[in-house]
């Protein structure tokens, strides 16, 4: 068991360590005063660049650090995610804080020679902000960070997930250490309920008001419960911070524990994340190693210990009553409310729940103070929000960004725009459960009230782009088609409704629906909201009534003119050839696998051979012409 | 018990003791059901009725509340995988640049609709849901190996490696 001074003592040695990463940016770089280490190497190790090999990125700059024996000079650290998924496989080398952005294993070695060696910054493997000329050194310097604030991914990208001593190195266990010595459960709920801290899974419940709830009710034996089943589709948020800090949650949950009494807690991780199930388990076996978890912890009399509980992929698990059942070892189908889990929830007993994003802001607020992370964000809004930016964005990846800040700002500045000269034609907040926000809209804040207010919601974290290629039809449907699959069957209205709903939508995808089927889908989507018993049910709906909201003209489209103007909905679509610009290659009829592409007796101007005809009749709208034509000639609508 | 395989049950002796001792330290555990059949899953690389039978015996529970359990959620399968498992994403970062049309590539080459199993059990298919390399998309995965940035015309390419 370590105790305070153990820590701080182990804070004070690891400071030469992370002296370099501390250090700031590129431009200060000569001001710093060497340490023991000459250069860090710092590789993401989060899902995304993972799956770009960056584990063998890592073993060369291992291999190769060996083979020059410059163990002692150099430290590599693999890290979590560093945001700019779009860039990965992603390494920083320090202190210069150099950002190289899809580097080869074939590129280590260069890496090595000149940069590590010489001095010299590898300037080919700079990263190039989208739209921008110049390369920019740090990654601190480009447009994606500089509008940022980090507070729960203070650590992603900075420290190794998996070495305890460096989160202790950025003032870790330091907010336990506070509570646990100074402030009473009172205090500790107080300083959360100031902080106007609000729950980061998508509903916006006050953290606060869950504690003290759950601090009041009666109960021998309480549970504190994390909300790791990330299940938006889109979503990455809490999955980074589980990768990039785990200690984080587990110091918050600990801090949770003291707070409303609770000496046991949970932490329920959706299984599809290897990555951060298993630096989850070596970061609770470090604290327990150390007496961070566990009995007596620093010698002070509290206990307090975590298990984690995989789920197995079922969506409606991430609604709090049906996570709670899944815990429990049955079939994950939510209860009613009341009783809250506050008063009645884990094996009946009171319990907390929170999301993985907001523990990750609890240590912050213990530490910096309540009235520290209200200077962030707006009156209602505290705080920061992290986003997954995908889809159709330059920039995707992971962004934190404070409450409030428009919408434009983070599609434009921060996620560089659209690529491939297309228009931004909406963005898709809140999964399944959330809605489409249009371009009219795109100057709206990002706060949970905002949002709410133009019929999308802030949800988990997932930010969707979509520009003129989709078909927000399409899109619903989309949404639809996986509500459908994840309803868990025990309410009607949601088990057939979202059927129905679908029915009806296929129908306006395949252009046999009227104007009557709108007004009816309208109809049933409120009949879903009204009648379902949890979040899954209630908002299921939502994709569907948002689309109709903002973009009715395209659902008319699809019905009264059996078109789909973006050229998605398959039956809707049309290919033709035009025959100025056809050359009578053949290239696409040879392509055609249902034989419906034939010569004309065209011959146009300036070619030799008579021009290709499409038999509509014929034609399966699979598209293999289009792709196959060289020439440009073939078009869809 | 719906959806068999009739492929015939294949568990050695040698599972059946692993099961047995991973059993032994769940049974008291609150809640050990679902961690039980993850344990047997990882094992078996599936769910049998045999195994289920076992588990139902050995955690305390009735044979009908281990298959609703099993049935319920989308990562127990009664049905064998193939030996190369591959997963195309359709979350919604993979779904708008265009993994549809990538699934129905895959589907198209092995000739398999995504749930199913290759005659000789070398590839099965599984829709996934969003596996968060959101940054890759669109993202297509054989077992471990990710594939991202992929489209329809590099699927028979990635396949082929496997053949």
């Amino acid at each position: 068991m370590k105790t305070i001074q153990d820590i701080n003592a182990i804070r004070e040695k690891m400071q030469s360590v992370i002296a370099m990463r501390n250090h700031g940016t590129s431009k200060d770089v000569k001001s710093f005063e060497p340490t023991h280490l000459k250069r860090e190497v710092l590789i993401c190790g989060g899902t995304g660049c993972h799956s770009n090999k960056s584990d063998k990125i890592r073993d060369e700059f291992n291999k190769i650090i060996k083979e020059k024996k410059m163990e002692n000079d150099i430290l590599i650290v693999m890290t979590g995610c560093f945001g700019l998924c779009a860039a990965g496989p992603v390494v920083i080398v320090y202190p210069e804080g150099a950002f190289y952005s899809k580097v080869k294993v074939e590129d280590v070695a260069e890496i090595v020679e000149k940069h590590l060696i010489g001095g010299e910054i590898v300037d080919r493997l700079l990263h190039t902000s989208p739209g921008e000329v110049e390369k920019v050194v740090a990654l601190s310097d480009t447009n994606f960070y500089k509008q940022q604030k980090r507070v729960a991914l203070r650590n992603c990208g900075v420290i190794d997930p998996e070495n305890i001593d460096e989160y202790i190195a950025f003032d870790g266990y330091q907010a336990l250490a506070k509570v646990l010595t100074s402030m009473s459960s009172q205090e500790v709920i107080d300083e959360v309920l100031k902080s106007g801290l609000r729950g980061r899974g998508g509903a916006g419940f006050p953290t606060g008001r869950k504690w003290q709830f759950t601090h009041d009710a009666v109960g021998d034996v309480k549970y504190v419960c994390c909300n790791a089943d990330e299940g938006d589709p889109g979503a990455f948020m809490d999955r980074s911070v589980l990768e990039g800090d785990p200690h984080a949650v587990i110091e918050a949950m600990t801090i949770a524990g003291y707070a409303i009494g609770a000496h046991q807690g949970y932490i329920y991780v959706r299984a599809e994340y290897p990555i951060a199930v298993h630096r989850l388990q070596v970061a609770i076996g470090q604290a327990k190693e150390y007496g961070l978890l566990g009995k007596n912890i620093f010698g002070l009399g509290f206990d307090f210990d975590l298990e984690i509980r995989l789920g197995a992929g079922a969506f409606v698990c991430g609604e709090e009553t049906a996570l709670m059942t899944s815990i429990e070892g049955h079939r994950g189908e939510p209860r009613p409310r009341p009783p809250f889990p506050a008063i009645k929830g884990l094996f009946a007993k009171p319990t907390l729940l929170n999301n993985v994003e907001t523990y990750a802001n609890v240590c912050q607020i213990i530490l910096n103070g309540a009235d520290w992370f209200c200077q962030t964000g707006t009156e209602k809004s505290r705080g920061t929000k992290v986003f997954a930016l995908g889809g159709k964005i330059n920039n995707t990846g992971l962004v934190e960004v404070p409450m409030g800040t428009p919408l434009r700002k983070v599609i434009e500045d921060i996620g560089g725009g659209i690529p491939n000269g297309k228009k931004f034609k909406a963005a898709q907040t809140g999964g399944p459960s959330g809605g489409c926000i249009p371009a009219s809209l795109i100057d709206t804040p990002v706060d949970y009230d905002s949002l709410i207010a133009i019929g999308s919601m802030m949800g988990s974290g997932g930010l969707i782009v979509m520009d003129e290629d989709n078909c927000m039809v399409d899109i619903a449907k989309f949404f639809l088609e996986f509500t459908v699959d994840e309803s868990c069957g025990k309410c009607t209205a949601c088990r057939l409704g979202t059927r129905r709903l679908l029915e009806m939508l296929t129908k306006v995808t395949d252009g046999t629906a009227t104007l009557e089927t709108l007004d009816e889908m309208e109809k049933l989507c409120y009949y879903i909201k009204d009648n379902s018993l949890c979040g899954l049910g209630q908002t299921a709906p939502n994709p569907v009534l948002s689309t109709l909201r903002y973009f009715r003209d395209e659902y008319e489209a699809h019905v009264v003119e059996k078109r789909c103007p973006a050229g998605v909905c398959k039956k809707l679509l049309n290919f033709t050839i035009d025959k100025e610009k056809c050359i009578g290659c053949g290239m696409c009829a040879r392509n055609c696998p249902a034989n419906a592409i034939s010569k004309t007796d065209y011959v146009a101007p300036n070619h030799k051979l008579p021009s290709m005809v499409i038999d509509s009749a014929k034609c399966v709208k699979c598209g293999a012409c289009m792709a196959n034509c060289k020439f440009n000639a073939i078009s869809k609508g | 018990m719906a959806k068999t395989s009739g492929v015939p049950f294949q568990g050695t002796k040698e599972q059946e003791k692993q099961l047995r001792e991973k059993l032994a330290e769940l049974k008291d555990v609150q809640g050990g059901l679902m961690p039980a059949l993850q344990e047997a899953q990882a094992i078996y690389g599936y769910l049998p009725k045999e195994v289920q039978i076992i588990i139902a015996e050995v955690m305390g529970v009735s044979l009908e509340e281990v298959y609703g359990v099993v049935s319920f959620y989308a990562q127990f399968t009664i049905v064998p995988k193939g030996k190369y498992k591959i997963g195309v994403c359709l979350g919604t970062a993979c779904y708008v640049k265009g993994s549809g049309e990538v699934l129905a590539e895959v589907e198209k080459v092995l000739g398999i609709k995504a749930g199913q199993i290759t005659s000789d059990a070398k590839f099965s298919i599984d829709a996934t849901r969003c596996i968060g390399c959101c940054g890759l998309a669109p993202v297509m995965t054989v077992n471990d190996d990710v594939y991202g940035r992929i489209t329809a015309k590099d699927v028979a390419g990635i396949l082929a490696k496997y053949n």
